[in-house]
């Protein structure tokens, strides 16, 4: 079992879905974005997907799209985020590290030193956003040759047929977008969508991490009892933006159930 | 289906939007084989459009270059001014097909959202135009045409605020509505298979050209040029030629400012490769991977990527790449308002600003085909500010 796997099975056993945490890397600034990161593992994330800021980001919603920006401006890169992930990795050991990125930037860092810099960084898996099924033998073969899981993403739009072959072969979990559309806090999530867990559930023995639109403990326990894990990204940018740190804090420890 | 042209092109798109890009691509090739589809398309081009649209020998201009013979493709003088509706009542007419109920688009310079909002009208759809926030701004009137034919324009206020965050905007808007709305783009860029359908759309304007230049003077011509941003007129054009081997063909990109300075709009001659609005092509973009915005004193041309076939076909030296600046542009656009009595638009200006520098070294029997795609009435703003901003500029005629 590898650590990502792991990770799932640790929060499992304590009958709660594994906590999945996206923060873009270098916001609010380069210098800011480590203590931001180890905020986030200390009040609960078992994994961490680190954010590759981008100009064109057009998965995401304003809220994440704002903080790629202001992490760009304040001088956010490929190289900073893989120096953070080392430091992350030397104080987090069993924490499971995902490198969340569109391709462009990837592909101009040169995408085969990347993944032996990625993997040497410690992280343990790539999730590119734009880079679909059909065009994943680009870029998959390199990242699972560095010995890191290829992340794949199925959507409310993808049939199960699809679904399975997007699935083939990965090792680390699969993330199941909640909703069609872009990220972003959402006041509620499609009523289909417990028992599309459930049929994913029973093609895949891999975890599956439910994102978009999640942001509270209640539906984290919901969404827990069909998904291994939940995603939690743009409601944690967002306390972040408006508290600072310690409103992160809080935030984190209300999804948890402790506030 | 092939979804690549050499390395480029592709569907770097989120896995949402693959099962809408295999249901465009279906109803895309059932609709060529069905000549129901193919006549509703040509009598629309006939009727609504006003094609074919007329190649005009430009004697004047040619007698005072003193060299080849310029004709010109008369883009200009379709329904709302531009090549753009050639395309966009393609795209309706597969929308409406396909039970789509609502018309998304983005736009730069206003004319492709000008194009989407009249088939929107004439399709009785609600549409909704995605335009940069400072585009709005410097685009007023195209705005003003836009709402008055019914459409929604959307000032996107993310990133550069200008078409690259349109197209963003209206790609997030696709992902989140796509069961039934249908996203008309622009130019031969996006997801396979837009830039294939874009280019087919437009590759009337070179299948009348050849048969026009053929009809007039017995032969084909020597060279064919257009002006290249996103790049749907040049592949419109070059489509009617590229089995040609003898016919040279020249895409002219945006060279703003001069490529030296970094503000221009040259993807071809001035980017590298990478992965943007879903296909892999030349971008202008930083070591980082980060997207920079371009720039030219043409709207219509200020786009930081390139159409993927063009990227193609400038690696197999079938089509040269030429860059064309600013101040080149505006003397093309005086030199053709002065000497024939049309006034061009800012992009195909680059295009005439290449045919004008080349004739002079030509013989008289050589023959050039410019694509002018557009009018100019929306660029008299444009071209005013320019030249306030630039007052060393007069114009003195055809510079020899």
């Amino acid at each position: 079992m590898n650590r990502l796997q792991r990770a799932f099975s640790l929060a499992n056993a304590q009958h709660r879905p594994a906590r999945v945490l996206f923060m873009p890397c270098g916001f609010p600034s380069p210098e800011a974005s480590e203590a931001v990161m180890n905020t986030l593992i200390e009040e609960g994330a078992d994994i961490l997907e680190l954010g590759v800021p981008f100009s064109d980001p057009i998965a995401d919603g304003a809220v994440i799209q704002a903080a790629s920006q202001q992490a760009l401006k304040a001088g956010a890169s490929l190289r900073k985020t893989l120096t953070l992930a080392a430091n992350l990795r030397a104080k987090h050991p069993n924490t499971g590290l995902i490198l969340f990125s569109y391709y462009n930037p990837l592909m101009a860092y040169g995408f085969k030193t990347l993944c032996q810099d990625v993997a040497n960084a410690g992280i343990d898996g790539l999730l590119v956003v734009d880079v679909p099924y059909e065009e994943q033998n680009e870029i998959r073969p390199t990242i699972e040759a560095a010995g890191l899981s290829w992340i794949p993403l199925v959507s409310p739009a993808t049939t199960l047929t699809r679904a399975q072959r997007l699935i083939q072969g990965c090792n680390g979990f699969v993330y199941v977008i909640t909703v069609r559309g872009i990220t972003g806090e959402r006041k509620t999530l499609p009523p289909e969508l417990t028992d599309r867990l459930d049929a994913l559930r029973a093609i895949t023995p891999l975890p599956l991490a439910a994102g978009f639109g999640i942001s509270d403990y209640a539906t984290a326990q919901h969404i827990g009892q069909h998904a291994q894990g939940i995603v939690v990204g743009s409601a944690a940018v967002h306390a972040l933006q408006s508290g600072g740190l310690d409103g992160l804090r809080q935030f984190m420890r209300a999804l948890c159930g402790k506030a | 289906m092939s979804t690549h042209y050499g390395i480029y092109g592709g569907q770097y798109v989120p896995e949402t939007l693959m099962p809408t890009l295999a249901e465009i691509d279906a109803a895309f090739r059932d609709a060529l084989q069905d000549p129901a589809f193919l006549l509703a398309y040509q009598n629309l081009m006939h009727d609504y459009v006003g094609r074919e649209s007329p190649l005009y020998l430009a004697k004047r201009l040619t007698a005072a270059l003193g060299g080849a013979q310029i004709y010109l493709k008369r883009e200009d003088l379709n329904h709302t001014g531009a090549h753009k509706i050639n395309n966009v009542i393609g795209q309706v007419l597969l929308a409406k097909r396909m039970g789509k109920t609502r018309l998304i688009a983005e736009t730069g310079a206003g004319m492709h959202g000008v194009a989407t909002a009249t088939a929107a009208a004439l399709f009785g759809l609600p549409c909704e135009v995605y335009m940069g926030a400072l585009d709005v701004q410097r685009q007023a009137p195209n705005v003003d045409r836009m709402q008055a034919l019914g459409a929604t324009v959307i000032a996107v206020k993310s990133g550069s605020q200008t078409l690259k965050d349109a197209m963003n905007e209206a790609i997030r808007d696709w992902a989140a509505t796509a069961e039934h709305t249908f996203y008309v783009i622009g130019t031969v860029a996006g997801p396979a298979p837009y830039p294939e359908m874009v280019r087919e759309f437009q590759s009337i304007i070179g299948r009348e050209a050849r048969k026009q230049c053929l009809d007039k003077t017995g032969r084909l011509p020597d060279e064919v040029i257009a002006c290249v941003g996103g790049g749907s007129n040049a592949m419109g054009i070059f489509a009617g030629f590229l089995d040609d081997t003898n016919v040279r063909l020249t895409g002219v990109e945006a060279g703003g400012c001069g490529i030296a300075s970094g503000k221009h709009a040259a993807s071809i001659n001035g980017g590298s490769v990478g992965v943007l609005h879903g296909c892999k092509t030349k971008l202008l973009q930083t070591s980082d991977g980060q997207v920079i915005e371009a720039y030219s004193a043409s709207a219509g041309l200020d786009y930081p990527g390139v159409g993927p076939e063009h990227c193609f076909l400038a690696d197999l030296g079938r089509v040269r790449y030429a860059v064309c600046n600013d101040e080149a542009a505006i003397h093309a656009f005086d030199t053709l308002c002065r000497y024939e009595g049309i006034i061009p638009a800012l992009e195909s200006s680059h295009a005439l600003a290449e045919a004008i520098r080349i004739a002079p070294t030509l013989p008289h029997e050589a023959i050039l085909i410019v694509n002018l795609s557009g009018r100019g009435d929306k660029d008299m703003g444009n071209v005013a500010s320019w030249k306030i901003a630039h007052p060393a500029y007069h114009y003195e005629g055809i510079r020899k």
